[in-house]
């Protein structure tokens, strides 16, 4: 039942969230220089008159502004995203073809990010002040300020290009492989996109498991617990891990908009087929309506990931919703 | 104990700062012409080799760090203008504007705030000033948090009572007696929004979305990836020079807030 009352208080303002989102979108193109037609068709090279004048009817262009922005919430509302001019396909379509692989990559950066960086993050704090705080906390550190461009790049030249233990770039090989041998090799690929990705949040989650981990520590239960003589391993499973995980938790929601930022740069240096790898085309062709879509596909990936992540955060903590 | 990350960090922006500064003193070649052979490894005359075209990269890099500091300090004022006047009227007024700006700070919270820049810029085209706009807009919200919750505890403390029971206007309280108690943290808060905009400044002139008339770093690097196998150098000094910059100002910014927030000093549950 607590679900359903999270459910019902998410979907309202999920829902106004991609209205705005969508208002946004629309707005954004006018401020463009020039004819948002044109605009929406991707400036160069589509002096075509007839696409010009297809798109001016489909979005009602010489309709009043508010009218125009009704349509244009209307199309959103029914998943029509529009034309891809320059590909020639609708957006959503473009769009569904490479979620996969995007959501194949951040997941597992994440996933990876949080598990070690958390778990680092409460060893830094039960050994807080010694040495083994001061490389985990410095390391974190250090990942923190690498540019994740950067990162991938020298990758690729230790790992790919001088050791050749790793491919360069794209989801699989040259050669076709199929059943396992082809689930091998798109691992194989993943690994160095994967490793870049991560890194940066990997940082972010040792500073907060770290910071949670002291401040849980510190806490009258915890005496408690440790005073009715359980074992340190006991009171770190049942009490501290428990305590420290719902800011994780709770960052990882927040970060999964960041997220898929990272992916336009590590799927575009990886030639990974995802969405972000596909903004940073539409963005060399400046093709408007394709990138406009992604942000909005992405929009609604990320309030669906609230919605997931204020669900873990309930199961973990009963307390949580509970008015 | 932690005052050496204030120190390291400060010397190093320092003379970061000094090279943005002199740039046209300490580079040995115009960063933006031909000055030499096409892809040469570096050597005695170019330090750092030279580019595709045969630009020197160490004038690059010298110049380029104009770019980082301009965009990353002034989206860091913008952006923390924007944040504390958000975090200051929610705070103190409360109510329905509270959760209206509560509201508001959450929308740019959970947007995906590097497609939203990239899209910015692009729609603007590229220019020092669409990029420094693009980036303010979306990394004010942690500032209007910090600054809504300083704001919440510090509007009930007694000086706060006695400035209003005198008669001063809500403005001047919250300029006047509010704000300077609530900038400590701000300040450590909003010196990692520098590094923010310059990382996110190198991404964007990564992608190609840089200012045409000006070199940046990561123009630099990104311009070079067709050739970065054989050419390394041209994206590990660039690289090189992009992180020790993030890292001084993320330490610089780790010290202030340790000195602001002393109780989170030394903390250890053993």
């Amino acid at each position: 039942m607590r679900f359903v009352y999270a459910f019902a208080a998410w979907l309202p303002r999920a829902l106004l969230v991609l209205v705005a989102i969508g208002l946004l979108n629309f707005f954004l193109i006018r401020l463009a220089p020039g004819d948002p037609a044109s605009v929406l068709a991707g400036e160069t090279g589509a002096s075509d008159a007839r696409y010009i004048e297809e798109i001016r009817k489909s979005y009602g262009l010489d309709q009043p502004l508010w009218l125009q922005a009704a349509t244009y919430l209307r199309n959103l509302a029914t998943f029509d995203l529009g034309v891809s001019y320059r590909m020639q396909r609708d957006v959503a379509d473009i769009i569904g073809e490479r979620i996969p692989a995007t959501l194949l990559l951040t997941s597992t950066a994440l996933v990876l990010a949080i598990i070690i960086g958390t778990l680092l993050g409460i060893q830094a704090a039960r050994r807080a002040g010694t040495w083994q705080d001061t490389v985990i906390s410095a390391f974190a550190m250090l990942c923190y300020a690498t540019p994740v461009f950067w990162v991938g790049l020298l990758l690729v030249l230790l790992l790919s290009v001088h050791a050749g233990i790793l491919p360069p770039f794209g989801m699989s090989g040259l050669i076709p492989k199929s059943g396992f041998a082809a689930v091998l090799d798109a691992l194989h690929h993943l690994v160095l996109p994967v490793m870049t990705l991560a890194l940066f949040y990997f940082a972010v989650y040792v500073r907060l498991g770290r910071s949670a981990t002291v401040e849980v520590l510190g806490r009258d239960f915890v005496r408690s617990a440790r005073a009715k003589g359980l074992s340190e391993r006991q009171v770190l499973r049942r009490h501290v891990l428990r305590n420290s995980v719902i800011p994780v938790v709770t960052m990882a929601g927040l970060q999964v908009g960041q997220l898929l930022g990272g992916a336009v740069i590590v799927e575009s240096v990886f030639a990974w087929p995802g969405i972000g790898r596909l903004a940073f085309d539409a963005l060399m062709q400046r093709d408007y309506n394709l990138i406009l879509g992604i942000f909005f596909v992405s929009s609604i990936m990320v309030v669906l990931a609230n919605l997931i992540t204020d669900l873990a955060v309930r199961s973990i903590d009963p307390r949580v919703g509970r008015s | 104990m932690h005052s050496w990350r204030i120190g390291v960090g400060a010397v190093l922006l320092g003379l970061i700062t000094v090279m943005a500064i002199a740039a046209p003193l300490l580079a040995p070649f115009d960063p933006m012409a031909i000055s030499g052979p096409p892809l040469l490894p570096p050597d005695a005359s170019y330090l750092l080799g030279t580019d595709m075209l045969g630009r020197d990269v160490l004038s690059g890099m010298i110049h380029g760090a104009r770019v980082s500091l301009i965009v990353g300090l002034v989206s860091a004022l913008c952006s923390a203008g924007i944040g504390i006047t958000v975090g200051a009227i929610a705070g103190y007024f409360g109510g329905a504007i509270d959760r209206a700006l509560v509201r508001f700070t959450e929308f740019f919270q959970v947007i995906p705030s590097f497609m939203f820049v990239i899209l910015l810029v692009a729609i603007l085209t590229p220019s020092l000033l669409s990029i420094t706009l693009a980036i303010s807009v979306v990394i004010w919200p942690p500032v209007a948090r910090l600054v809504r919750s300083e704001f919440l505890t510090l509007k009930t403390r007694e000086f706060v009572e006695a400035a209003r029971s005198l008669g001063l206007s809500h403005g001047s309280v919250i300029v006047r007696e509010i704000l300077p108690n609530a900038m400590p943290p701000v300040l450590a808060v909003g010196s990692l929004m520098v590094a923010t905009a310059i990382l996110t400044e190198a991404s964007l002139s990564f992608l190609g979305l840089a200012d045409p008339n000006m070199t940046s770093w990561g123009y630099m690097i990104g311009s070079a990836r067709p050739v970065f196998r054989h050419a390394w150098w041209l994206s590990v000094f660039p690289g090189l020079l992009l992180f020790l910059t993030v890292l001084s100002i993320t330490l610089l910014s780790e010290g202030l807030g340790d000195k602001s927030n002393p109780s989170l000093r030394g903390q250890a549950g053993h």
